[in-house]
């Protein structure tokens, strides 16, 4: 099965019999989400990029994103930051750093079943804005929380 | 070899509090060891979490999650003595996978 789905994506290319198969119910949308880590979007170096990448790269402000992070964290290394979308149909949430090396730090898809929270570690090589891209109903969102950090967590 | 990971699930009214703890480096590639060498990125890209057997969450993870990543989760719906199962696949190719039911 799982090699079948690799030469279906393999071969569909930019021929569009990937969108053909979808609308042929072959795959479902979200077996194509699945299918891996999104590369582009972990490997950009900058907000702007790694926002295009993920297909947000202009989300409205939503005060409906509650990000719970400290103010001020004396270590970078371990950052814990809590995200709530209260959007109705909150599909994913993806956390940025921004002024990291490589801003997006993770990304999380909620299915069925599961609340459209996370609460996670996350290292901060700086004092940075913390960004919280929510997608929900097609469309994306963000919110953003300022975090000041006494010693980085990317050194050596 | 992977450590095995520390799943606590507690149930308030219908919502699970879901909480891991993965035992993992997370190296970031971007230190350096005592010579001065860089000590390779090694860390956890996916997670995946399964209520029941049916994939409920589905995480993509960068060199910027703390070492030994703690997460939180909530699933609604949930019920006493429903299955979890969780997982993760760093980018070596390691996995680790743990079942425990909710209380």
């Amino acid at each position: 099965m799982n090699e079948f789905r690799r030469a279906v994506l393999k071969r569909a290319g930019a021929s569009g019999a990937l969108a053909a198969a979808c609308a042929a119910g072959l795959l479902r949308p979200r077996d194509l989400l699945a299918a891996g880590w999104h590369k582009d979007a972990f490997d950009a170096k900058s907000l702007a990029e790694a926002l295009k990448s993920l297909g947000a790269a202009s989300p409205a402000e939503s005060k409906d994103i509650v990000i719970d992070a400290p103010q001020l964290a004396e270590n970078g290394a371990a950052v814990l930051i809590e995200v709530t979308s209260n959007l109705p149909n909150t599909k994913s949430i993806a956390v940025l750093i921004e002024k990291n090396s490589f801003p997006l730090a993770a990304k999380f898809d909620f299915i069925e079943g599961a609340a459209p929270f996370v609460r996670l570690n996350v290292k901060m090589g700086e004092s940075s804005n913390v960004r919280v891209i929510a997608q929900a109903g097609g469309k994306f969102f963000t919110a953003v929380k300022e975090v000041k950090v006494t010693i980085g967590g990317c050194g050596g | 070899m992977a450590e095995p990971m520390k799943v606590r699930a507690t149930l308030k009214g219908d919502t699970a509090d879901v909480r891991v703890l993965m035992g993992h480096p997370m190296e970031t590639g971007q230190r350096t060891d005592g010579a001065g060498k860089i000590i390779p990125p090694h860390f956890i890209k996916e997670i995946t979490v399964k209520l029941n057997g049916r994939t409920v969450i589905e995480g993509q993870l960068s060199q910027a999650v703390s070492r030994n990543p703690l997460f939180s989760f909530r699933l609604k719906g949930a019920k006493v003595g429903d299955k979890l199962e969780i997982g993760w696949l760093d980018n070596r190719g390691d996995k680790s996978r743990t079942e425990t039911t909710i209380a």
